[in-house]
């Protein structure tokens, strides 16, 4: 079974690529690239005006499955993947119960193998039930295909467990996620403390509870050498300490979501649930610094922290609502609109935050627009006009933070292992 | 009539709608004082007090208010079925407004719970306390009781003494008194202050005794903390003794400075018992504008017709 796809803008800034071009894959490897191509028999798609990718990547997704697929599933994340353009993401493990042991990776691994429109990358707990106390069976996880461990969602609040796990980690060459939160100094805290928690009367979030964390965990990878990446950073406290640690060659990784460096904390004031996160929003500085951050090459990656919840938890009181936004679907967009299209990020940039930076950072398989290549892609109309509706999207849940934006540009085709996750803007199905 | 529909907030009304508002309930006073104290005016409206967190002072001064204008009034409370059962907040707001209310006055746990109310239904809707944000109708009154006090609003220098950050008391006391042109103080240990005071636009002081002699107004803010990890002050002694009214300090102040409390007060914590029964103190007094402030902002609200309380 041959595709070829003609006249594509392909970019890879690894294989030094940024041409018009055509790609022929054969067997769900990319077999040849190059000019004025043509296939004896197969499909043929041309792709006139769209920019082609080697494939996105989420580090950071939440599929809720096992214990709450009334939120997401499985079918319904990678559904939502494939809809936003990746052709991968990794599984954060506070599902229920908690992914922290070996038998609960290979349900996952099977899950997606049964079920995934694209490839599912499960992440391990650290700690035995994210419980901070015990470490979790890190080796066997690893050898049922965990890339990465984390307890995301609280993170580990002593320091001493902390550099067990990395001691630890550093055995089986797996990087620690980091979520960085210091639940003494955040308390009931639901808003970025300073003006919005002192507008809208709720306990705040203070920059400097993240802050201590990444300044602890980055002096620990100092002193045992393992490999940390560091989720969501929201603070331009937070991204100055990475910019500072990797000056001193410390082996550290960081990403942004989408929400965090398009949005700031003045939008919460009327109280819309779907705008709470953890972390929460911050000011107008912490976002500039952010984007400032990914332009210099402190951030190396991209990662949606898509947490899709139900309509009946987010219609609660602010305070009681759950933390998280959807962002598998947005994020795409949301970059092409406020940094490609302003011209901030080329499209090489892109490649570097949402396809190599991710990959590197937590050692997933390389893909590359190459001969050879497994066919991994994403392909974009940067012109298409997107109106985010709750009707729009794949995922199972609507709590998007960017319900009623207008954006531009979007993945018409992501093809995983040569086959179509999403072809003219729609899900395919298995 | 006022230029807005619901009272959120104390944002939500003009410098106008306040002294409209204040002027309403100066009239609205004399009623209170008669042997019979009820106006027809609001006959056939029917005023909800959702009332989602225990109160007694508040619930009884809007539910007396109510009933001297004439309004059927009900009282649904956190211990009605309805929330003992589980049933969310928009869906009780939806099951009154299907009732065909025609205001509902909210007192809820959390912040923001009147915009979840304005976004289900079509009543009026008047804050009654949303959790340490803000109580308007509260900063209503004690402005009413000051300019009944004192004379004026304009140019007064008030002193909001205690916990800050935990008072949605000061959330709408601060603003309102700026909305009047008088000078907010907020006093207290860093501790409990809010994170960012100079946003609300209070000048903030870490010593009584230094604010002490500028004030016009000394108002008290309710201190109780459970035993905590980390509570915010060493002791209710140590409080007392750097942040509570006694008659050493209400003797280092101006003659004319008058002392003010929300209620309920700890007597021997932020106030002294002889200063709490000194004519100095006009607790009772703010109790008493309460009555006459939220027949004003029912009566303004619902668009009373008719000239109000002295037809």
């Amino acid at each position: 079974m041959a595709l070829l796809l003609k006249n594509g803008r392909l970019v890879d800034p690894v294989v030094g690529l940024d041409e018009v071009a055509d790609i022929i894959i054969r067997d769900g490897v990319i077999v040849e690239i190059g000019h004025d191509l043509s296939i004896a028999k197969g499909e043929t798609l041309d792709i006139s005006e769209k920019v082609v990718l080697p494939g996105l990547v989420d580090v950071h997704t939440h599929l809720r499955e096992p214990g709450r697929e009334d939120k997401e599933t499985v079918a319904s994340g990678t559904a939502a993947a494939a809809h936003g353009g990746f052709t991968a993401v990794c599984a954060m493990p506070n599902t229920s119960p908690i992914c922290d042991s070996g038998s609960k990776v290979r349900f996952l691994v099977e899950r997606a193998a049964e079920e995934g429109r694209v490839r599912v990358y499960p992440i391990g707990a650290i700690t035995k039930g994210q419980e901070g106390t015990a470490l979790a069976e890190i080796g066997d996880m690893a050898a049922e295909g965990a890339v990465a461990f984390s307890d995301d969602g609280r993170g580990i609040q002593s320091g001493g467990m902390t550099r067990i796990a990395m001691d630890y980690l550093r055995a089986f060459d797996k990087p620690l996620i980091a979520h960085c939160e210091d639940e003494s100094l955040v308390g009931h805290g639901v808003v970025n403390e300073g003006v919005i928690s002192t507008r809208m009367g709720m306990p705040g979030w203070p920059s400097a509870a993240e802050e201590v964390m990444v300044a602890r965990d980055i002096r620990l990878a100092e002193l045992t050498g393992a490999r940390l990446h560091l989720a969501h950073l929201s603070t331009a406290g937070s991204v100055a300490l990475v910019r500072e640690a990797k000056a001193r060659g410390v082996s550290v990784t960081c990403e942004v979501t989408p929400h965090h460096l398009f949005l700031d904390e003045d939008v919460v004031i009327g109280y819309d649930t779907n705008l709470k996160m953890n972390p929460p929003l911050r000011t107008s500085e912490d976002r500039a610094a952010l984007v400032e951050a990914l332009l210099d090459g402190t951030v190396d990656c991209i990662a949606t922290d898509h947490a899709p919840h139900a309509a009946h938890e987010k219609e609660l009181e602010f305070e009681l609502a759950p933390f998280g936004t959807t962002g598998l679907e947005t994020a795409l967009s949301l970059v092409n609109t406020h940094l490609v299209a302003t011209e901030k990020l080329t499209w090489a940039d892109v490649v570097r935050v949402m396809c190599h930076g991710p990959r590197t950072a937590l050692g997933l398989p390389g893909v590359r627009l190459e001969a050879g290549q497994v066919a991994d892609i994403t392909i974009v109309d940067p012109e298409a006009r997107v109106e985010v509706t709750r009707e729009w999207f794949a995922s199972k849940s609507r709590n998007s933070a960017f319900l009623g934006h207008k954006l531009l540009g979007k993945a018409s085709e992501v093809l995983v292992g040569g086959y179509f996750a999403l072809k003219n803007g729609k899900v395919v199905a298995r | 009539m006022l230029s807005c529909k619901h009272i959120m907030t104390v944002d939500d009304m003009s410098t106008e709608d306040i002294t409209k508002i204040l002027d309403t309930a100066d009239s609205f006073t004399e009623v209170n004082e008669r042997r019979i104290k009820k106006l027809p005016t609001l006959r056939g409206r029917t005023v909800v007090n959702l009332f989602l967190e225990p109160s007694t002072r508040t619930r009884m001064s809007f539910e007396i208010a109510a009933k001297r204008l004439s309004a059927d009034g009900i009282n649904f409370t956190a211990s009605s079925s309805a929330t003992v059962k589980g049933e969310s907040l928009r869906d009780t707001a939806k099951t009154l407004s299907a009732m065909a209310c025609d205001l509902v006055v909210v007192r809820h746990k959390y912040a923001g719970a009147p915009q979840i109310l304005t976004e289900c239904m079509d009543a009026h809707i008047v804050n009654g306390g949303d959790g340490v944000h803000e109580h308007p109708t509260q900063a209503l009154l004690d402005l009413f009781t000051m300019r009944r006090t004192l004379g004026k609003l304009e140019g007064l220098r008030v002193g909001i003494v205690g916990d800050i950050c935990h008072s949605r008391v000061a959330g709408s006391l601060v603003p309102a008194l700026r909305k009047v042109g008088a000078t907010p103080v907020v006093i207290g240990p860093p501790t409990l202050m809010p994170a960012r005071p100079d946003v609300l636009g209070a000048e903030v002081i870490y010593s009584l005794d230094e604010a002490l002699p500028t004030l016009d107004v000394a108002y008290m803010l309710r201190v109780q903390f459970e035993r905590a990890d980390a509570m915010p002050i060493p002791s209710n002694r140590e409080y007392a003794k750097l942040y509570g009214m006694n008659a050493a300090r209400l003797a280092a102040a101006k003659p004319e400075m008058i002392v003010m409390h929300p209620g309920p007060m700890n007597r021997g914590v932020e106030i002294s018992s002889d200063v709490a029964d000194s004519p100095r103190c006009v607790v009772l007094d703010q109790v008493n504008a309460g009555v006459a402030v939220r027949m004003a902002v029912m009566f303004l609200l619902l668009g009373g017709e008719g000239g109000g309380a002295a037809a």
